[in-house]
């Protein structure tokens, strides 16, 4: 959503450049439109447009690190409702819970992009996603455990673990008569 | 290292296994019978057969075996149409016909006397007599006759005599000869009046002679006479007034002729008359008109009575010859029959007494070489259509099986030495051949798919009545199961068993015919008379990658002789073919035979045989062998357990043998420890130990909470039951006082006991499975007056703080180092005991291929059918009220006896007629376990104790499948298609 407000912007500069260069040349300018009234309008305009543009992109950054906090809430909720035995809908909420943190942390650069300017500061609504991403995954990782599918306890580490083998050998019984 | 990441995958099986013990009972539905078990019925070695009269129009006859087993048969296919399995301690001795309606029997050496229905094998009436019971009892049914409206039964057993009313079973008078010592040993009815000759012996030499009145039994004359030389105690009457008797030497023959008051005799030596007298010679019961026949070790000789003056020999006949009793044809003259050998065939002769140098029959008659000789012959006459005689025979072979020859061909045969099964194995069946196709089997696709769309049918309910007896039929006769190939699966296998005649049969899993059979040379009867005993049979090779290509081969263990001393012999077949590979008759004898774990670079199994002396013999004798048992020596140990001498000895083994020869073979051995039990408190009953196949999966045992408990796994675990030796005998014959039982656990390597618990007010029988680290018994409590069903489970807690994840992630622990069973054992002991409705007769417990799948106890009970009780009914842990950990974990809450559940029945309402074993062996489906258990019948099946959770089963409809597959494929490509449309025009708009 914020990608696609940025752009249409950049388009309608280039429009308005190409517009007034355009007819400049050939069309005479309407009676009564005075070209340097906008343009100084705009000088003044252009940097009170991009100081609220910073506040506006630092207010979204912020919003955007902040989201996975809702989405944290929710996943708990879930994974409370799904309770702590193993089943097809405990296992898939606690897969997706480990998940979107994962896939969302991988793609904090791309996430954060649209805010990159030199006079925002992005690094701490990126700090604060991803550490709220950690605590998502946090608490996905606690699910599993709860479930019983992490390796925690000794008997995760033998269940499987085959007979020692015996040094010696002997054989014999009742004698056969 | 266990590989962590095959966890997840372990966790969700154990979720599926779980989800599928949810009910408890591994039961099958009802037209589920017969698609994967199968059920034979045999009878055993027939030891008597009376023919049904002709007058009752029935062609059926009516056989004793020495299984115990009462069978009526009939003739024209052998089938059986009812059968009777008589307890062990209940020997039947004789049978007759009375009436032509009973079938009679004597059993318990001549003290219970029971009538049969002929039709419907329904008992008619039984008597109990009193006679001593050491004599051989013999049972005479008088003939039609004017004595009474009912013919009497004559019983005679050692100095009495009782006449029995075949009605009603009532006594009708009973004779007790007074005189010493004396013995009854035949009893013969005069043809024309009511008198009874009655001959006896009377300590060795005094022959004593009785006329008895058949209606009263009063002595109507008693001659006695002693002899010059002692009688061997064979005699036969040959007719009303001459008698023969073998004397004590058996070379001479008294001819006796009884002459009103008096008593003449003469004695004949008897080689003047026959050449080779070696062997034991034998008076052979028969005969009339004078007719008497002499067995020896080489020949068979008919003789003929010249008055008292002396004997001609008609006829001999080179061994094996057998001769039949003799058949009454008219009132004068009687059929008796002979069969010999002749090269691949034999021959049939049947003769009349009163013409015995002519022959009335002479057939030859083709019989497959694997049945061995002759063994015993019954003949039976009809009436041809031209009013003449016929003449059919039923014979009996040394394999025990049952042939009907009649008109020169086998009518029919009976493999009956399936009904003594001495030992079973396993075989895998042969690699499919490349080129084999699915049409080839299947005989052709059209078929394939036919059947498959009635399954389709019958899936969705579509199917007419018609169509699922259709379908059922397919099921049961599915070629798939009968193949002669190896199956992905492992269900199909060879069942290679050892009869008690020697003879080595292989039967298949799928439908359980016989595939191969081989009666062995080598425990086959010899001309010098000893009889071989077959004892066991294992695997001797088994190929595996380096030797693929051959075939595997068993191991058939026996001795030449009855006597545990004579020397063993060995055999090794081709488990594929059956045929011989190499026959050994050993020099030394055979007291235990301990399979090693070793293989050569053969693939053969290494085999050490315990003599009589106890020295070792290692089996198979090639430098490659002994080289790698060298090796192995020193960790290789034997016990023995003595139950005579009540005593456990453990031996090493040395490399010397102290032999009058060289033999780099043979080990002496050295005792090494013993446990010797108090003969007055304690006698060993029972020792048990793991099936040597057995594969155990994990050493750790998980309970709840995550807890860890390692198993004390030890193939040299040894389990040993003693009693008091009051306890020892029959339930009720002792008080619960004076009645112990004392469980043992004993390391056989170093004879330490690592567990002992007693058992007040038990008694015996026992019964005991042993398998990964727990024993379940069997017993009966005197005090509680119930059986009762007792578990040890056994764990290391030397091993039990192997509990830090750390070290257990990288491997730090001991749980994987070798354990040797010198180093001191800490074990902890787990027991519990149940009360179990049923006596037992045996107790296995299934075997799975890798050991995941949860155990089976397969309990043999008294009713002769096989009952699975699951593991988790024996766990030690079981308490009245489990936590809700240990509920998640499956453990049942305590209860007093075990649940029998009709559907824990694997034979469902078959019978094991006189069960005597049962053995489980691994598929190589995890799941899946054949189980195969044997007595007078056959049953097979295959079990899954936590159901089939690795493979679809046979009910999977693979048609329904495969459309929706199709229709699946169809459906995405018409959407894409419709798709590619539908952007198209779009994009033209």
């Amino acid at each position: 959503m914020e990608k696609g407000k940025g752009l249409a912007r950049r388009w309608a500069v280039e429009l308005y450049d190409a517009s007034s260069s355009s007819s400049h040349s050939s069309v005479s300018d309407p009676p009564g439109f005075t070209r340097s009234g906008p343009d100084a309008d705009d000088a003044t305009g252009a940097r009170q447009r991009k100081d609220s543009e910073t506040a506006w992109k630092a207010q979204k950054a912020w919003e955007v690190a902040q989201a996975p906090f809702k989405n944290l809430m929710m996943m708990g909720f879930m994974m409370w409702m799904a309770g702590s035995t193993v089943h097809l809908f405990s296992i898939g909420i606690t897969f997706s819970a480990l998940w979107q943190p994962i896939s969302a942390l991988r793609s904090v650069g791309k996430v954060f992009e649209p805010f990159k300017d030199p006079r925002v500061d992005t690094l701490a609504p990126k700090l604060v996603f991803i550490a709220l991403n950690l605590a998502a995954m946090g608490l996905g990782v606690f699910k599993l455990n709860t479930l019983g599918l992490l390796p925690t306890n000794a008997s995760d580490w033998v269940s499987s673990l085959a007979p020692a083998q015996e040094v010696e050998y002997a054989g014999g019984g009742i004698p056969l008569h | 290292m266990a590989p962590p990441p095959r966890h997840l995958l372990l966790v969700l099986l154990g979720f599926l296994a779980a989800a599928s013990l949810a009910t408890l009972a591994a039961a099958m539905y009802e037209d589920q019978v017969g698609l994967a078990d199968w059920h034979q019925k045999y009878i055993g070695k027939v030891k008597q057969a009376v023919y049904h009269s002709q007058k009752s129009g029935r062609r059926r006859v009516v056989v004793l075996t020495e299984e115990n087993v009462i069978a009526s048969l009939d003739l024209r296919s052998g089938d059986i149409f009812w059968r009777h399995v008589i307890e062990k301690n209940d020997p039947v001795d004789q049978l007759s016909l009375s009436l032509g309606k009973y079938a009679v029997t004597l059993s318990s050496g001549g003290s219970i006397l029971r009538a049969w229905n002929l039709p419907d094998g329904q008992m008619v009436w039984e008597t109990n007599l009193e006679v001593s019971k050491l004599s051989k009892p013999l049972l005479h049914i008088l003939s039609n006759n004017k004595v009474a409206k009912d013919n009497l039964v004559l019983v005679a057993a050692g100095r009495w005599i009782y006449a029995v009313s075949s009605i009603d079973g009532v006594i009708a008078w009973e004779k007790e000869f007074s005189l010493d010592g004396i013995e009854i040993k035949q009893v013969l009815q005069s043809p024309e009046n009511d008198i009874l000759y009655v001959v006896g012996i009377a300590g060795s030499s005094k022959l004593n002679l009785y006329q008895l009145n058949a209606k009263t039994g009063e002595v109507v004359k008693h001659i006695q006479e002693s002899f010059p030389g002692a009688l061997c105690g064979e005699a036969l009457l040959v007719s009303r007034n001459v008698l023969v008797a073998l004397d004590e030497t058996r070379s001479g023959l008294f001819l006796i002729e009884i002459k009103g008051e008096s008593i003449s005799y003469n004695k004949v030596h008897l080689s003047d008359l026959v050449q080779d007298l070696s062997g034991t010679v034998k008076l052979l019961p028969l005969m009339s008109n004078g007719v008497i026949a002499l067995q020896a070790s080489s020949t068979l000789s008919l003789l003929k009575l010249k008055g008292i003056d002396g004997l001609e020999v008609i006829q001999t006949f080179e061994q094996p010859a057998t001769l039949s009793d003799a058949l009454t044809i008219t009132e004068k003259d009687e059929a008796f029959a002979i069969v010999h050998h002749m090269g691949s065939e034999i021959e049939f002769i049947v003769k009349f007494t009163s013409d015995v140098s002519n022959e009335v029959i002479r057939e030859n008659i083709n019989i497959d070489q694997h049945r061995g000789n002759i063994e015993k012959v019954f003949l039976n006459n009809y009436i041809r259509t031209d009013k003449s005689h016929g003449f059919r025979a039923l014979v009996v072979m040394e394999d025990h099986s049952l042939l009907l020859v009649q008109q020169g061909e086998v009518v029919w045969s009976r493999e009956d030495g399936l009904a003594s099964i001495l030992d079973v194995i396993t075989s895998e069946l042969p690699v499919e051949k490349d080129g084999v196709s699915v049409a080839n089997v299947e005989h052709n696709l059209f078929e394939w798919l036919k059947g498959h769309v009635l399954k389709l049918k019958g899936t969705l309910m579509l199917a007419s009545a018609d169509e699922l007896v259709a379908i059922q039929a397919l099921r049961l006769k599915s070629s798939e199961k009968n193949k002669m190939t190896r199956d992905h699966n492992g269900f199909r296998k060879l069942l290679i068993v050892l009869t008690k005649a020697g003879k080595v049969i292989a039967l298949h899993t799928g439908d359980g015919r016989i595939i191969w059979s081989n009666l062995l040379p080598s425990l086959r009867a010899s001309k010098s008379g000893e009889i071989p005993s077959a004892l066991g049979i294992y695997q001797w090779q088994v190929p595996h990658h380096r030797v693929m290509r051959e075939n595997p081969s068993i191991l058939v263990v026996g001795r030449s002789g009855t006597d545990s001393s004579s020397p063993g012999v060995l055999s090794v077949l081709d488990s594929y073919s059956g045929e011989e590979l190499n026959s050994l008759r050993f020099d030394h004898s055979v007291v235990q035979i301990i399979p090693l774990t070793l293989k050569d670079s053969s693939e053969q199994r290494l085999h050490l045989i315990v003599d009589s002396h106890s020295r070792a013999h290692l089996y198979p004798r090639s430098p490659d062998a002994i080289n790698l048992f060298l090796h192995e020596m020193p960790n290789t140990y034997f016990y023995t357990v003595d139950i005579e001498k009540n005593v456990i000895r453990g031996h090493s083994l040395q490399r010397s043998c102290y032999l009058s020869f060289d033999d780099e073979y043979c080990f002496s051995t050295k005792e090494l420890w013993s446990i010797i039990f108090p003969s007055d408190a304690e006698r060993i009953a029972i020792s048990e130990t793991q099936k040597m196949n057995e594969v155990v999966h994990t050493q750790a045992k998980i309970i709840a909470d995550q807890d860890v408990m390692y198993k004390y796994l030890s193939k040299n675990l040894v389990f040993v039951a003693t009693l008091s030796p009051k306890a020892t005998g029959e339930i009720g014959s002792a008080a619960p006082e004076e009645a112990w039982l004392v469980a043992y656990l004993i390391d056989a390597v170093t004879g330490r006991i690592l567990h002992r618990v007693t058992h007040h007010g038990a008694q015996g029988p026992v019964h005991a499975v042993v398998s990964e680290n727990w024993v379940v018994y069997h017993y009966f409590n005197l005090r509680a007056h119930r059986f009762e069903m007792a578990v040890i489970e056994i764990y290391d807690q030397s091993r039990a703080d192997n509990k830090d994840v750390l070290k257990l992630i990288l491997g730090k622990h001991n749980l994987s180092a070798p354990i040797t069973s010198y180093t001191r054992p800490e074990v902890m002991v787990k027991s519990q005991s149940y009360f179990f409705t049923h006596s037992v007769k045996t107790m296995a417990v299934t075997q799975t291929a890798k050991g995941i799948t949860s155990k089976q106890l397969l309990i043999g009970t008294i009713g002769d059918q096989v009952l699975a009780l699951d593991k988790r009914f024996v766990d030690p842990r079981r308490s009245v009220n489990p936590t809700q950990q240990e509920k998640e974990e499956g453990l049942l809450p305590l209860t007093d006896s075990l649940p029998i559940i009709p559907m824990f029945y694997v034979t469902h309402s078959l019978q094991v007629e006189a069960l005597r074993g049962i053995v489980s062996i691994p598929s190589r489906l995890e799941s899946t376990t054949h189980v195969f258990t044997y007595g007078v019948d056959l049953f097979y099946t295959r079990l899954a104790p936590s159901r089939t959770y690795d493979s679809l089963t046979d009910e999977f409809s693979y048609a329904l499948l495969l459309i929706t597959i199709a229709a699946l494929v169809a459906a995405i490509i018409f959407t894409w298609i419709w798709s590619e449309k539908k952007e198209l025009s779009d994009k033209w708009r």
